[in-house]
């Protein structure tokens, strides 16, 4: 165990745990944070996923201790229910989702890809969004809303 | 009624005499309006509705929000029978405390159940009759001359004669009974019902605020996690606590005959300490190899019954001019849940409370106290949101795990399953191998149609009193459903055709009456059920979408042979008018070019480009849909890219269009997934299909076909359920454009690239054709 300080939100949060511990485990758990879920453990469906130093991260398979000092932004720190942040009011705008499970993931992987490359092709969009999952296949929805959200960025 | 939770229900009461005691004792009554009793009686309005002092309205109900919009839905019902704004209404769903026991969540029944003038629609209509009498005493006013709007009943002459529902009735409970005569609102006054609603969840989940069971935090809360066994059948020979012990956290590794867990103080480490747990297992017997799986099936002892059988089809058959057969054959495939299942049990002083994401709350209830050894009214619990199921998923046995674990430390506990305990050991939906046969005469009409069909099963939804239905039963000691062997029976007194085992195109006549969508009257539908390795339970569109498959490309096939247009042909022997009228609404909607299949001069090599089209009355009467899939194939790869889907559907009165077609387009597009990817793979003693490498789901960032959703909006007939119609038409519309497009006929799913590419070279595969 090892006293461990986490950038996450805007907030500092020190947590004493083993440096070796999943990312996901102490967002999820240690923090009470909603937004990043266990989908497999296998950094393979992207449902864990939180946006580390501007980077889509798999916090599932990020060992606590590699992110320590890093700006942390999980799904609840973009934005509030009153305030949603410009890509979570576009997948609300397009009813983009059905169990919402994977939401995390797909809002989040857009969102640090689209900020890094505003002007990304089509196709360079699907690349970054491949490796993603949505069970209930609520694909084209989501992909309305994250081109709703490129329109507004470029 | 022969809906799929009646029958469910009526089946157990018949066959699980075994457990007569624990079902007695459980008080396995099926009440009136297709609940069943239980200390919230269905019958009183206040079971189903609570007017506060401020006006706000709760409901509550026992069909569930499983990510398909049955949340939104009720709320619109109960908003537009009570003329109050939508965000007024709160809804309660599957807490056994407070909620009627509708059974379960599942077979799209819950738009049937819940939307036609019973159950919640009745209780409504009975609120607002309630409210207008109570409103009309207080204000001196004849009813008939009372006006309902945003949550308060005035003088339709003069609105200052006012008073809202909030003071009516002041929280209080209205004891009545619901009333059959409750007159609903007419649905051409429908100003919340009909109209697209956004859904009441969506800022919360788009927000991460959002709680579903995998974020219940209970104070003094554990964490725990199960070891499998290693194979099917495996038996525990020894655990070795010594190898985990003096790890951190720690708290108790629990046995209890074949099931084995750990608790520890957070969730990390009881994920550790699973994976250190050194137990031995003794194997179970071998499995059948998969490559011969589907001849296996044919030769086991079966179960057997008919869904119609003329008694003249080999008749028939003998006098046709042609006969044309074919073999279809479907794999197991998973729910695969973008979570993997989780639930938190609280088991203290004979006491329980489980929060958990089961589709049948007060089963799961029953379930829990016969494992725990508690009174079922002892036990509490609290439907609390997972990821989205598509059917009997782990949800149901990680309650249990949770239960016997928190029972194990007195502690509440916390499980969520890994990816492969998910995946290796959840109830898949049914391997299929089915046999077609159809006679034609010399005009092109078929004049006889014979299905024989095999299918693998084990176990179920647990229900009140089986919980050896699912994994965590069998392991502590209790027996799934019992398997017994049995001849043909003959058809029961009318047309059933749940499972769609009989194609649309046949007369369905039993008894006399003509149950079926189609006009074919030498017919007969025979499945086998044998016994299945491993647990099976209903997956989105169970046996329909694979049933479907074998129908509607067989019927391509058969049209192939005429030189006639599909289309065409479907609507020549179709006799029901709704389902006509999607196949014609699909074929429209696509600019459906009407020639036979496959199309002239197709492609030697490179990309091939076909449409193929396919259509069902699912489960013969709960909605009707056609689909027209366009599709391109790379030849030389094999792979499949589907361009376009044009999905017709009619489905009765319309509750939320938006949400309608929602789950149309995520229903075309997981039908999809399972059509061109996804397989169950198993080696000699273990299930090998464990994660999202081995088991093949289709990525959010591949080329989305264009969908287009035709709805037709029927009115003044019952509302059906819409959930399982899209996807169980998929398959067979993408099977019949590889088809169109190349001129070859693959009978066996998922259309995989080497799928495709194997019969691309060899159009004659002696596994596609039976002799």
């Amino acid at each position: 165990m090892s006293a461990i300080t986490l950038q996450v939100n805007g907030r500092a949060h020190t947590v004493d745990v083993d440096p070796a511990t999943p990312l996901l485990y102490v967002l999820s758990d240690d923090l009470g944070l909603r937004g990043p879920k266990f989908g497999c453990g296998l950094g393979q469906c992207g449902s864990c996923t939180a946006i580390v130093g501007g980077r889509a991260v798999r916090t599932c398979v990020t060992p606590v201790g590699t992110s320590a000092g890093a700006e942390i932004v999980t799904l609840e720190g973009l934005g509030t229910p009153e305030h949603p942040h410009p890509i979570q009011q576009a997948f609300i705008d397009e009813q983009a989702a059905q169990c919402g499970f994977c939401l995390n993931g797909v809002v989040l992987t857009a969102k640090a890809f689209l900020d890094a490359n505003p002007t990304a092709s089509d196709a360079q969009l699907q690349q970054a969004t491949s490796t993603i999952l949505c069970r209930c296949f609520t694909h084209a929805r989501m992909w309305k809303a994250i081109k709703r959200y490129a329109a507004e960025k470029a | 009624m022969k809906r799929r939770d009646f029958l469910k229900t009526s089946g157990a009461l018949v066959v699980s005499f075994g457990a007569a005691s624990l079902a007695e004792r459980v008080g396995l009554a099926q009440g009136q309006f297709g609940t069943r009793v239980s200390h919230i009686d269905p019958s009183q309005l206040d079971s189903w509705i609570a007017i506060a002092a401020d006006g706000r309205v709760t409901v509550y109900t026992g069909k569930c929000e499983l990510g398909q919009g049955i949340l939104t839905a009720q709320a619109q019902l109960a908003a537009e029978e009570l003329s109050v704004p939508l965000d007024r209404v709160n809804v309660i769903m599957g807490d056994t405390d407070v909620c009627p026991d509708q059974g379960t969540t599942s077979g799209s029944q819950s738009t049937p159940t819940n939307f036609n003038g019973r159950n919640l629609a009745l209780a409504a209509a009975t609120a607002r009759e309630a409210l207008l009498k109570l409103a009309s005493a207080r204000l001196g006013v004849p009813v008939d001359q009372l006006t309902a709007a945003d949550g308060a009943i005035s003088a339709s002459s003069d609105r200052s004669k006012r008073v809202s529902y909030g003071d009516l009735v002041a929280g209080k409970k209205l004891n009545l009974r619901l009333d059959p005569g409750a007159k609903r609102r007419a649905e051409s006054a429908w100003a919340v019902l009909g109209t697209p609603a956004r859904r009441l969840d969506m800022v919360a989940m788009a927000t991460g605020t959002f709680e579903f069971v995998h974020n219940v935090r209970v104070p003094g809360m554990r964490h725990g996690a199960v070891v499998r066994p290693p194979s099917v059948g495996a038996t525990l020979a020894n655990v070795d606590e010594s190898s985990v012990r003096g790890m951190p956290g720690l708290v108790k590794v629990v046995v209890k005959k074949n099931f084995v867990g750990v608790v520890c103080e957070k969730p990390w480490q009881a994920v550790q300490a699973a994976s250190k747990l050194k137990a031995t297992w003794t194997p179970g017997p071998p499995l059948p190899p998969q490559p011969e799986y589907y001849e296996y099936l044919r030769k086991q002892p079966s179960r057997d019954a008919f869904v119609v059988n003329s008694g003249d089809v080999e008749a028939a058959l003998a006098k046709a001019a042609t006969v044309v057969r074919a073999t279809y054959v479907h794999p197991y495939q998973m729910h695969g849940s973008m979570g993997t299942s989780c639930a938190v049990a609280d088991v203290q002083n004979g006491k329980a409370t489980v929060w958990s994401p089961t589709q049948s709350a007060y089963g799961t209830r029953s379930c829990v106290a016969a494992l725990l050894g508690l009174q079922p009214d002892a036990v509490r619990v609290v439907f609390t949101r997972g990821a989205g199921c598509y059917g009997l998923n782990g949800a149901d046995t990680v309650s249990l795990d949770a239960a016997l674990l928190s029972q194990a430390v007195g502690k509440p506990v916390r499980v969520q399953l890994s990816r492969k305990d998910e995946m290796a050991w959840e109830n898949y939906g049914y391997a299929y191998v089915i046999d077609q046969r159809a006679g034609v005469d010399a005009s092109g009409t078929i004049i006889g149609w014979d299905y024989e069909a095999w299918f693998p099963s084990r176990g179920g939804r647990p229900g009140y009193d089986r919980p050896g239905n699912v994994i965590t039963g069998v392991l502590v000691g209790l027996e799934p459903q019992p398997f017994r062997p049995a001849q043909a029976a003959e058809p029961p007194g009318e047309f059933r055709n749940g499972s769609n085992a009989a194609p649309s195109y046949i007369a369905g006549r039993v008894a006399r009456k003509a149950g079926g969508a189609g006009t074919i009257t030498s017919e007969r539908v025979l499945t086998h059920t044998v016994a299945s390795p491993f647990f099976t339970g209903p997956l989105r569109s169970p046996s329909r979408l694979q049933n479907t498959f074998a129908h509607e490309c067989f019927l391509d096939e058969i049209a192939a042979q005429l030189k006639a247009d599909p289309v065409a042909y479907r609507l020549r022997h179709l006799g029901d008018a709704r389902l006509k009228a999607v196949v014609s609404a699909a074929a429209k909607g696509a600019g459906w070019d009407a020639r036979p299949s496959p199309r002239p001069n197709p492609a030697a090599g490179g990309v091939a480009t076909g449409r193929g089209i396919a259509c069902v009355a699912y489960e013969g009467d709960n909605g009707y849909v056609a689909m027209v899939a366009e599709i391109a194939i790379d030849q030389a790869s094999g792979r499949i890219q589907p361009k376009r889907l044009v999905v017709a559907q009619d489905c009765g009165p319309i509750s939320n269009p938006d949400g309608m077609r929602n789950q149309l387009e995520g229903g075309a597009l997981q039908g999809l997934s399972r059509a061109l990817g996804e397989e169950v793979t198993w080696d000699e003693h273990a299930i090998t299909s464990v994660d999202w490498r081995t088991y093949h789901s289709l990525p959010f960032g591949i080329d989305t076909p264009v969908i287009e959703s035709v709805l037709i909006d029927t009115h003044g007939v019952e509302a059906m359920g819409a959930g399982e119609t899209a996807i169980t038409i998929v398959a067979a519309a993408v099977g019949n454009a590889i088809f169109d497009a190349t001129g070859v006929r693959i009978r066996e799913v998922p259309f995989t690239p080497d799928r495709v590419k194997r019969a691309l070279a060899s159009p004659v595969d002696s596994r596609n054709v039976r002799p």
